[in-house]
């Protein structure tokens, strides 16, 4: 096999074995990793599960070199080694796949590879480098189109470009921090099972970060626990059934329960119409065309697809942030132009992905940030053009204390607020009185198992109390497990509608992938 | 002006001519900010790095009576404020925009300041390539009577366009450029690589002044810019960052810029002054028709300051 390697220790192409022993760090007073011992043989398929903040990525940056362990040792195939730097990591043929893409967007993916190399050539002959990495990519399991720019490429194919990346300068041993968050079904097992290849064939060993079990069960050899920095389990895949696992993972604490669902009354009064809409994408290049979409009082539609297929433009033309050039949203039996008075009369609430950079001043304080629906009002409903710092800051305190909002003080800037604890904040201001129409895009992208739990609550409870809820995301089983009918989206179009009860998967999946 | 028999001929020609010679100065600040904005800086400073070029290239050539030591020194001299630049503006929090005013307005001063003694004497001028010595019409000998610095400009920009693509340092230029914390990851020091390009934009402005004081209109006086160095940065936004795309659009601009004086020299009495703001309108008009307000600047360097805004 042909690999370019940059690495010093291990044979290219040969997996290697880590250990960690009695691994130990402490940040101040605060131990974020206690005595954490992991044997991870050679060639084996590990995950590594755990709470957000059980301290997995600490385990993890302290075996890349990210971090100087406070305690402990690390052992690469048997022989104790120090690594200080991410450098060093690679020295010895450890190498991590993050969970945000560390691509250089405007560079093309064989630019990408070839600039991540240790030793780059002045001048670069990208005649031979083209050969070099096609006879490199004939024997990837990946195809990706290397000649593009990568932020052309969909989510799915910059996740497989990261992998392959990694495989390209050698590495032996990889991390992989979430790597099926924004892929399909079908692609996502495909990659893992192509992974899981490559494990036994003694090519690689794989410590994986997951969130979902039957990727856990299917795929992985071994599990390790982390709760609070220590290791509370683990063992064989098939020794340990999903329960005991997330029991281990979360402790006694208890998960917010769905509320059982009322049905979906049959003549339910249709709120968000969308008719005949048309525009082009983020791009320019292609068209988004929603021929029809109705959502009613009281359900919850999922419109299922991999990021990139006009999700994000359908979201924002809904929300007023893109123009249209035909067609028109209809709510509550009126056009909707999305405007803020428009938005109010209509009680149409968004939560759109990544919250803290679409739904929040990153530096503004959490009460100003909570006070973004109703700071301009005065306490009955009409304009106000003084603020009252007092009444924002006493209606901050009740949704902090009602959305269990975890912030050191309402004066804090949101940026300051974990990732749970801003989603939590948005839902607060969104959810928080009459709710019409609820848009949601990818709402538990990154969140650990209880506020994704908790999240998923106040949405079917919004559902339950006669809001009509439209909820986009890449996670299928979010979808399966919220929506009263769920539609794909593809290539712009929405392709393929299904109640969501008795849904086949393969069938969705097969339409996200475009076969259709 | 009726004597010259080519009558109204002489417009497009006058235009050529003039593309050529006025574009020089575009030509080089433009390759210059390029490299700079595909560290992911904005240098704005660079009419101050411009005009002080023309001052020390003209003092250099008339005290030495060598245009290339001139040349030379006005690179050197412009890299130093280049280097100031980046050097200010890898502390955190400062901001590359206020630094390039400040450093603009400094530029102009210190120029003005030790140029005053420099009005006065004649220093030799550039030399230039007699394209058109085959004719015997004066005015296309005169329109291709084309000067070296052209021709070098013309292969710098074809150069940097093959060089961002085939070369490690285009593509960590590159990687600079559109993010930060990947060019970290990789072991590059964005810091110095911005230090470094913006240093190049900055001799490569200063060679664009030595052209206006050495050759073309070929004097020092404190009037010698007529924002040259500001309009090429727009000029580098309107060429998406792509160094033919930059030779293209100053040729276009230096057009523009003769059309003017061209149509004075055929007798046209009345409005051509209107046609001296020809340059400024063309920006507004291409800069508005090539942007849109649904779709980022393709092309933009992510990690410029002026993406994020």
């Amino acid at each position: 096999m042909k690999t370019i390697r940059d690495s010093v220790l291990p044979q290219p192409g040969k997996a290697v074995g880590i250990e960690t022993m009695g691994m130990t760090m402490r940040f101040g007073a605060f131990t974020a990793l206690d005595d954490v011992s992991i044997s991870i043989p050679a060639g084996s398929f590990h995950a590594l599960l755990g709470e957000n903040g059980a301290g997995k990525s600490t385990l993890v940056k302290c075996i890349m070199g990210f971090y100087n362990a406070s305690g402990g040792s690390l052992s690469v195939d048997g022989r104790e080694v120090v690594i200080d730097s991410p450098k060093a990591a690679a020295d010895y043929g450890l190498g991590m796949v993050y969970q945000h893409f560390t691509l250089v967007s405007s560079l093309t993916g064989a630019e990408n590879l070839v600039i991540s190399r240790r030793e780059v050539p002045g001048v670069i002959n990208w005649a031979k480098e083209r050969t070099d990495l096609a006879s490199f990519m004939e024997r990837m399991p990946f195809r990706i189109p290397l000649d593009r720019p990568v932020r052309e490429l969909a989510a799915g194919e910059k996740q497989k470009l990261e992998i392959v990346k990694q495989l390209y300068l050698g590495r032996s041993f990889l991390v992989l921090d979430e790597p099926t968050s924004v892929l399909t079904p079908a692609e996502a097992d495909e990659m893992l099972g192509l992974v899981r290849d490559l494990t036994e064939r003694k090519e690689l060993t794989v410590l994986m970060i997951s969130h979902k079990f039957h990727e856990v069960m299917k795929f992985a050899d071994a599990v390790s626990i982390l709760r609070r920095g220590k290791l509370v389990g683990g063992g064989k895949v098939g020794e340990l059934s999903t329960a005991e696992m997330a029991a281990k993972m979360i402790g006694d604490v208890k998960l917010a329960q769905l509320d059982s669902r009322l049905p979906v009354a049959n003549a339910a009064r249709p709120v968000l119409k969308v008719e005949h809409l048309k525009a082009p994408d983020r791009t320019g290049l292609k068209t988004i065309e929603i021929d029809g979409l109705t959502v009613c009082a009281g359900e919850i539609v999922g419109i299922a697809g991999i990021s990139g297929n006009g999700q994000k433009e359908l979201t924002e033309i809904l929300v007023g942030q893109r123009p249209s050039e035909t067609g028109r949203v209809v709510v509550n039996g009126e056009v909707y132009g999305a405007t803020r008075q428009e938005a109010r009369t209509n009680n149409v609430r968004f939560i759109p992905e990544e919250p803290l950079q679409n739904a929040c001043a990153p530096k503004m304080t959490v009460s100003e940030n909570l006070a973004f629906r109703m700071f301009d009002l005065k306490m009955d409903g009409r304009k106000s053009i003084w603020l009252s710092r007092r009444q924002m800051k006493s209606w901050a305190t009740t949704l902090i204390s009602d959305f269990k909002v975890k912030t050191a003080s309402t004066a804090s800037p949101i940026a300051a607020l974990s990732g749970g604890n801003v989603q939590r904040a948005v839902l607060a201001r969104e959810l928080t009185g009459k709710v019409d129409l609820l848009i949601v895009s990818n709402p538990c992208f990154g969140l650990d198992f209880s506020a994704v739990a908790e999240i998923r609550a106040r949405i079917v409870r919004a559902r339950n109390s006669g809001a009509a809820v439209l909820l986009l995301s890449e996670d299928l089983d979010e979808l399966m497990e919220l929506s009263d009918r769920i539609h794909v989206m593809s290539g712009g179009r929405l392709v393929y509608e299904t109640p969501a009860r008795g849904a086949d998967i393969g069938i969705i999946g097969a339409h996200m992938a475009g076969h259709h | 002006m009726e004597d010259t028999g080519l009558g109204l001929w002489g417009v497009p020609l006058a235009i050529i001519g003039g593309a050529i010679r006025v574009s020089t100065p575009f030509i080089f600040v433009s390759l210059g900010e390029t490299i700079t904005e595909r560290s992911g800086r904005i240098n704005l400073g660079l009419e101050g790095t411009l005009v002080l070029g023309a001052m020390t290239a003209y003092a250099v050539a008339a005290t030495t009576g060598s245009t290339w030591l001139g040349v030379l020194a006005a690179m050197f001299v412009g890299s130093i404020f280049g280097i100031v630049h980046g050097w200010i503006c890898k502390f955190p929090k400062v901001n590359d925009i206020a630094i390039g005013i400040a450093m603009m307005q400094f530029g102009l001063g210190l120029a003005f300041f030790l140029g005053k003694p420099f009005i006065q004497p004649i220093a030799p001028k550039l030399p230039s390539i007699p394209l058109g010595a085959w004719s015997d019409t004066p005015q296309v000998e005169a329109a291709l009577n084309i000067n070296v610095l052209f021709f070098i400009g013309a292969a710098l920009a074809l150069v940097l366009f093959w060089a961002f693509r085939h070369t490690r340092i285009g593509l960590i230029l590159r990687v600079v450029g559109d993010s930060t914390d990947a060019a970290r990851a990789m072991g590059i020091q964005p810091d110095f690589v911005r230090l470094v390009a913006t240093a190049i934009g900055g001799s490569l402005a200063a060679i664009g002044g030595a052209y206006l004081s050495l050759y073309y209109p070929g004097s020092w006086n404190e009037g010698i810019s007529s924002g040259q160095g500001l309009m090429a940065i727009a000029l580098v936004i309107f060429a998406r960052w792509n160094p033919v795309g930059c030779f293209l659009a100053a040729l276009l601009f230096g057009g523009a810029g003769a059309l003017g004086p061209a149509l004075q020299s055929v007798g046209v009495t009345q409005g051509y002054y209107l046609f001296y703001a020809a340059p400024y309108v063309l920006t507004l008009i291409i800069l508005i028709m090539t942007s849109s307000p649904n779709r980022p600047l393709i092309g933009a360097p992510g990690a410029l300051s002026l993406t994020k805004l």
